[in-house]
C-alpha cells in the first residue's frame, strides 16, 4: 500500500541536510500549513458543489449546470464572486468583535482539520490525546458564532447566536459520550493507534451493537454541531433570515460559509476514522485474497470514500426533514440522546470486559 | 325568514326590505350598535361575513353582512349611515365580532368614518400621513396632495394607536403606544424570507416566546376597488384574477357569477361544469403551494419543490386550455372565453391518478415525520367560537370544526350536481389546518373525477350585450376560494361602470386570526402558524 | 412500562424518519423535471392558446382585415392599444371610410386579458404563444402591428 510517510520522511531528511534543525522545523511548519490551507479550500469548494448537486437531485432538479461541464466550476465562480463583494459597514456594531468572530470560527475548524489522518502516514500531528484534541478544538467555533451574533447589533443575529450556544453546548455532550465509547473499545486516545487497531475489523463491527448505536448517536450529535438542517436553528432562514451571520457580507460571510461546510467534513471524517477505520481498507479476517485486493486501493481513497459516504448521509437527512423547534432540539438531546449514550457507554464497557 | 322579518318589525324602527340575499334592515346610526348587539347575542348572528363602507354621495354608511354559524345559508344585511361628511362617526362593533376590528380600520382608512370605542383607529393600508380618504366620491386625486414619499415611515408613527370615544356628547381622541419601552420588538417583514409577500409583522418577544403581534399591511396595495369604479364590468374581471393570485380562477368566477346574477342570466351547463373543474384544479394548485410553503417554513425545502412540481402539471393544463398559467383569464360574464381544448379531458384524467400517488408520497414524506408532528401538534389552538368571531373561513375555519363551505351552503356552478364531502376537523390545531388541505385535495380530485366525464355538450357561453350594464341595485356573490369565503359586493347605479365594488378577502381576517393565536408560541411557530393559515398578501392589500 | 413506551416511541420515530428518507431517495432516482430553457427552444411544446404577444395576421399580399373601428382600444383596460386612422374615399362607391394608418401596441402595459381579441368584430388581431419579450429599452416594447406596404409594392400594384 502507498505509504505517505516515505514522502514526508524524504522531505524531512532533505531539509535537515541543508538547514539547521530549527530552520528545517520552521520550513516544515510552513509547508504543512500551506498544504492544509489549500486542501481546506479545495475540499470546501468540492463540498459546496456536492451539496448543491445532491440537493438538486433529491428535489428532482439538475442543479448547477451552466458553469463548466456539469456546472463543475460553479463553486469556483461563487468563490470569485464572494471575494469581490463589498464588506458592508454595519452601523453601531462592535467592529472589532465583528471582524474577529469570522476568524475564530474558521480557526477552530482549521485546527481540527489539521489533526485528521488523511491517509497512511499523512497526518500533521499525532497526539497521544488526539481524540480529546479534536473534540476540544472543534467546539471553539461556538465562541465565534456567539461573538458574531452579539457584535452585529441585530436582533435576528442575537436570537440565532443564543440558540446556537444552547445547541452546541448540549450536543457536545452526546458527541463526546459516543466518542468515549470508541475510546473505551480502543483503549487509547491516539488517532493513529485507533486506526491501526482497526486493521482486522472496523470498530463498528468489532464493537457489536454498542458501536452501531454510538455511530448513530455520533452522527446525529455531530450533525447538530455543524448547525445544518434539520438542526439549523441558529440560521433558520425562514425565521431569522440567516441567523447569526445575517449582517455579514463578502469574504467575512465566506468564512462562515467555508467553516460550515468544513465542519461537516470534519465531523464526517472523525466519524469515519473512529468507527469505519479511517484510511484502513475493508478487511475480513480469513479472506486473505479479498484483503489483498482491498489493500491495492490507496489509503486516501478509503478515507475520502468513507468520509463522503458520511457526508452523503448528512445531506440526505438535511434535505428530507423539517427543522426542529428549540424545545424539541433540547429535549432530543437531554431526554433521548444523552440517556442512550450513557447506557451505551455501560454496554460498551461490558462488551470490552467480556 | 318570515319570523325574522316579524321580529325586526317589532323593533319599531328601521326599514325592512326583502332581497335576493335575504333581509335588508336599514337602521339610523344611533340605533345601529343596539341592533347589532341584539342580532349578535339574542338572534345568534355570530358571523360577520363582511363590512362594506359606502359613500352614497350625500351620506356615508356601512353595510354589515351577517350570518349565523348554525344556519349559514341565511344572510341578514344590516345597513346604517350618517349624513355628516365632515366628521362621520359610527359605533364600533368590534366587541361583537372580532373580525370587525380589521374591517372597521379599512373603512376608516378609505372613507374616513370614525368608529367610536374602536381600540385601534390607525389607517390600515395607507400611510399615516396620507391626506384624504380615497374611496370617497369627493376624493381629490391630485398627486400634489399626496406626492410619492421621499422618506421612510417611522416606526413610531406606526406604533401610535389612536382611539376615539364619546364622552358627554363630545368626541375625545386618545392614543397610546403599541409597545412598551422595554419590549424586545422584532420586525418580520416587509422583506423577509418567510413572509410570502410583503406583510410586516411587528413581534414583541420574551426570549423565544411571542408576547404580541402587530400586523402592518398595505405594502402592495393597488387600490383595486377604486380602479374598479372606473372600469367596465368585463374589465373588472381581470383585476379579480390579481387579488389572490393563487385562486384567481375562483375569484374571477365570483365576479362573473355576481354580474350574471344581476343580469338575470345563467351560464350554459357546459360552462358551469368547466368552471367547476377549473375551480377545483385551482384549489388543488393552491393547496399544493400552501402545503409546500408550510413545509418550507418549517425548514423542509424539498417538500416545497415537490409541491411546486405537482402544481406545474395543473399550470400546464391551464396554459393549454385557457392560455394563461397564473392569470388564467378564462371565465367571462355569461360563460367561458372559449371552448375547452380537445386535450383538456385527457390531461385532467391523467392528472388525477398522478396526484393521488403523489399525495401518498407527501403524507409519507411530511405528515408522518415525527419532527413535523411534534411541531404542529398542540400548537396554535383556534377554538370554533373564536374562528367564527374572527371570520376565519375556509380550511382554517373548517379545521376548527366550523361548517362554512359555500360550496355546500349555497351551491353555485355545478357543485349541487356532485357528491363530495366538506372536510371538517374538530381539533383547531395547526396539525388540523395542515392535514385538512391535503384532505381537501383528495375531495377536489373526487369532484373533478365526477365531472370530467359527464361534461354536457352545448354552447360554452351565453350571448351578452356588447356593453354590459347591470341594473340598479346591490349584488353580493359568495364563493369558496382556496382560502375561504370570497365575496363580491357590487353596487350598480345602472351605468356601465359600477358605483362601488367591494371584495371580501378571506386572507385579511386570517391575519387577525394569526394575531389571536400567535401569543405564547415560539418564534419558529409564528412562521409556521402564518403558513398554516395560508393567507395571500395581494388579497389582503387589494 | 414507561421505558417500553419510551423505546417504542424512539423506534417508531426512526421508522417514520426512514420513510421520509425513502421518499427523497425515490425522487432522486426519478427523471429530473428541470426545463433546460435555451437549449430546448423549439423542442418543447407551448400551449397554442398561450397569450404571449398580440399580433395582427397578414396574408400573402400583406393585407390585414382591420377596419380601424377602435373597439379593441375601447375595451382595453390599460390603454395599451392606439389605433391611428385616416379618412379615405372609396373610389368605387364614393363613400368615406376609415383606413388604418398605424396600429400601436404597447407590450409594456399589456396585461394579457384578451378583451381586445375577444371583442374584435373582424378577427383582425390574435395572440401568438411567443413569450420572449426581453428588450433593452422600454421604447422597444411599443410596437406597430400592421405592416406598412412599402412604396415599391404600391407602385407595382398600380
Amino acid at each position: 500500500m502507498l505509504d505517505f510517510s516515505n514522502v514526508t520522511n524524504w522531505i524531512d531528511t532533505t531539509l535537515h541536510r541543508y538547514l539547521s534543525d530549527g530552520w528545517a522545523l520552521a520550513t516544515e511548519f510552513v509547508l504543512i500549513a500551506l498544504m492544509l490551507l489549500i486542501a481546506y479550500a479545495i475540499l470546501a469548494l468540492v463540498l459546496i458543489y456536492m451539496e448543491r448537486k445532491v440537493c438538486a437531485f433529491f428535489q428532482c432538479r439538475i442543479g448547477p449546470n451552466r458553469v463548466g461541464k456539469w456546472g463543475l466550476l460553479q463553486s469556483v465562480a461563487d468563490m470569485v464572486k464572494i471575494l469581490l463583494k463589498e464588506l458592508v459597514h454595519i452601523n453601531r456594531a462592535d467592529h472589532f468583535l465583528f471582524r474577529v468572530a469570522s476568524f475564530v470560527v474558521i480557526i477552530g475548524s482549521i485546527c481540527t482539520f489539521g489533526a485528521l489522518p488523511f491517509a497512511k502516514g499523512l497526518q500533521a500531528i499525532d497526539f497521544n490525546v488526539g481524540v480529546f484534541y479534536l473534540l476540544a478544538v472543534s467546539s471553539v467555533g461556538v465562541v465565534g458564532i456567539l461573538l458574531a451574533g452579539w457584535s452585529s447589533n441585530s436582533k435576528y443575529t442575537m436570537i440565532g447566536a443564543m440558540r446556537s450556544g444552547a445547541q452546541l453546548i448540549s450536543y457536545e455532550i452526546s458527541a463526546g459520550l459516543s466518542v468515549l465509547a470508541v475510546v473505551i473499545l480502543a483503549g487509547t486516545m491516539q488517532v493513529s493507534e485507533i486506526v491501526a487497531l482497526q486493521t482486522d475489523r472496523w470498530f463498528i463491527f468489532q464493537g457489536h451493537i454498542p458501536a452501531c448505536i454510538a455511530f448513530l448517536t455520533y452522527l446525529i450529535a455531530g450533525h447538530a454541531e455543524t448547525n445544518r438542517g434539520p438542526f439549523d436553528l441558529p440560521e433558520a432562514e425562514s425565521e431569522l433570515t440567516a441567523g447569526y451571520h445575517t449582517e455579514y457580507s463578502g469574504i467575512q460571510f465566506g468564512f462562515f460559509y467555508l467553516a460550515e461546510y468544513m465542519n461537516m467534513f470534519i465531523i464526517a471524517a472523525i466519524g469515519s476514522t473512529l468507527f469505519l477505520g479511517g484510511w484502513m481498507p475493508l478487511h475480513i479476517p480469513g479472506w486473505e485474497s479479498f484483503n489483498h485486493v482491498m489493500d491495492l486501493v490507496p489509503s486516501f481513497i478509503w478515507f475520502f470514500g468513507k468520509t463522503f459516504f458520511c457526508i452523503f448521509l448528512a445531506l440526505w437527512v438535511r434535505w428530507s426533514f423539517p427543522r426542529l423547534r428549540i424545545d424539541q432540539l433540547l429535549s432530543l438531546e437531554w431526554k433521548v440522546l444523552m440517556p442512550i449514550c450513557l447506557v451505551n457507554l455501560v454496554l460498551m464497557s461490558l462488551v470490552v470486559i467480556f | 325568514m318570515g319570523t325574522m322579518k316579524n321580529k325586526l318589525a317589532t323593533l319599531g324602527y328601521g326599514q325592512i326590505e326583502e332581497g335576493k340575499n335575504g333581509l335588508t334592515f336599514t337602521v339610523p346610526a344611533e340605533k345601529s350598535y343596539e341592533t347589532a348587539h341584539w342580532l349578535r347575542f339574542d338572534e345568534g348572528f355570530d358571523y360577520l361575513f363582511d363590512l362594506v363602507g359606502m359613500d352614497y354621495g350625500d351620506r356615508l354608511g356601512v353595510i354589515y353582512y351577517l350570518s349565523r354559524s348554525k344556519d349559514p345559508a341565511t344572510m341578514l344585511v344590516l345597513k346604517t349611515d350618517t349624513p355628516d361628511r365632515e366628521k362621520p362617526e359610527l359605533d364600533s362593533v368590534h366587541a361583537l365580532w372580532e373580525s370587525a376590528n380589521l374591517y372597521e380600520r379599512e373603512v376608516y382608512d378609505f372613507f374616513g368614518i370614525i368608529f367610536l370605542n374602536h381600540p385601534d383607529m390607525r389607517r390600515i393600508f395607507l400611510r399615516a400621513d396620507w391626506k384624504g380618504h380615497p374611496l370617497r366620491k369627493d376624493y381629490d386625486t391630485d398627486p400634489i396632495l399626496n406626492p410619492v414619499p421621499q422618506r421612510n415611515e417611522f416606526l413610531s408613527e406606526m406604533e401610535r394607536v389612536p382611539s376615539f370615544t364619546l364622552q358627554m356628547g363630545q368626541e375625545v381622541e386618545e392614543s397610546h403606544k403599541l409597545f412598551g419601552h422595554d419590549e424586545y420588538v422584532v420586525n418580520f417583514g416587509p422583506q423577509h424570507p418567510a413572509m410570502h409577500g410583503v406583510l410586516h409583522l411587528r413581534v414583541s418577544l420574551d426570549g423565544e416566546i411571542i408576547r404580541k403581534v402587530d400586523p402592518n399591511f398595505g405594502y402592495i396595495h393597488r387600490g383595486i376597488e377604486k380602479m374598479c369604479e372606473g372600469y367596465t364590468y368585463p374589465q373588472i374581471l381581470h383585476l379579480a384574477d390579481r387579488l389572490d393570485y393563487l385562486s384567481g380562477t375562483i375569484n374571477r368566477h365570483a365576479v362573473c357569477l355576481c354580474c350574471e346574477q344581476a343580469l338575470g342570466i345563467q351560464a350554459p351547463p357546459r360552462a358551469q361544469y368547466v368552471r367547476t373543474i377549473l375551480d377545483e384544479l385551482t384549489r388543488i394548485a393552491s393547496h399544493l403551494l400552501g402545503w409546500g410553503c408550510m413545509c418550507m417554513d418549517m425548514g423542509s425545502i424539498t417538500a416545497f419543490v415537490y409541491g411546486m412540481r405537482d402544481r406545474e402539471k395543473i399550470m400546464d393544463i391551464f396554459e393549454e386550455t385557457a392560455g394563461g398559467r397564473l392569470m388564467v383569464n378564462y371565465s367571462v360574464i355569461g360563460g367561458l372565453a372559449q371552448d375547452i381544448h380537445p386535450d383538456f379531458q385527457r390531461k385532467v384524467k391523467e392528472f388525477i391518478p398522478y396526484m393521488r400517488r403523489m399525495l401518498r408520497e407527501h403524507h409519507l414524506l411530511f405528515t408522518g415525520n415525527p419532527i413535523a408532528r411534534g411541531r404542529m401538534e398542540g400548537i396554535g389552538y383556534l377554538p370554533e367560537q373564536e374562528a367564527i368571531s374572527l371570520g376565519a373561513t375556509g380550511p382554517s375555519g373548517r379545521a376548527s370544526g366550523w361548517h362554512n363551505d359555500i360550496r355546500k351552503i349555497a351551491p353555485y356552478a355545478a357543485y349541487d350536481k356532485v357528491d363530495f364531502e366538506e372536510v371538517l376537523r374538530p381539533g383547531g390545531l395547526t396539525f388540523d389546518r395542515y392535514i385538512i388541505r391535503l384532505d381537501e385535495i383528495e375531495e377536489s380530485l373526487r369532484i373533478i373525477e365526477q365531472l370530467i366525464d359527464s361534461m354536457p355538450e352545448g354552447p360554452y357561453a351565453e350571448k351578452t350585450k356588447a356593453i354590459i350594464k347591470l341594473p340598479e341595485g346591490e349584488y353580493l356573490q359568495r364563493v369558496e376560494n382556496a382560502r375561504g369565503q370570497f365575496g363580491v359586493h357590487i353596487t350598480s347605479r345602472g351605468g356601465k361602470t359600477p358605483f362601488r365594488v367591494k371584495f371580501r378577502s378571506p386572507s385579511l381576517v386570517l391575519v387577525g386570526a394569526l394575531k389571536a393565536i400567535a401569543p405564547k408560541t415560539k418564534v419558529a411557530d409564528l412562521i409556521m402558524l402564518g403558513a398554516s393559515l395560508d393567507y395571500v398578501i395581494p388579497c389582503i392589500d387589494r | 412500562m414507561k421505558v417500553i413506551h419510551y423505546i417504542q416511541t424512539i423506534l417508531l420515530s426512526i421508522y417514520r424518519l426512514t420513510q421520509g428518507m425513502y421518499i427523497t431517495m425515490l425522487n432522486m432516482m426519478r427523471p429530473k423535471v428541470t426545463e433546460q430553457y435555451p437549449e430546448n427552444r423549439g423542442k418543447k411544446e407551448y400551449g397554442e392558446r398561450f397569450r404571449g404577444l398580440l399580433v395582427m395576421p397578414h396574408d400573402a399580399e400583406n393585407h390585414h382585415t382591420c377596419t380601424a373601428c377602435g373597439i379593441c382600444a375601447l375595451n382595453c383596460p390599460n390603454g395599451t392599444i392606439r389605433v391611428i386612422s385616416r379618412k379615405e374615399t372609396d373610389p368605387v362607391t364614393g363613400k368615406e371610410k376609415k383606413v388604418l394608418d398605424k396600429y400601436m401596441y404597447d407590450l409594456g402595459s399589456c396585461i394579457f386579458c384578451g378583451l381586445c381579441t375577444g371583442s374584435c368584430p373582424q378577427e383582425a388581431i390574435t395572440w401568438t404563444n411567443q413569450f420572449e419579450h426581453a428588450v433593452f429599452t422600454r421604447e422597444k416594447l411599443e410596437m406597430q402591428l400592421n405592416k406598412e406596404i412599402k412604396k415599391q409594392e404600391v407602385k407595382k400594384q398600380e
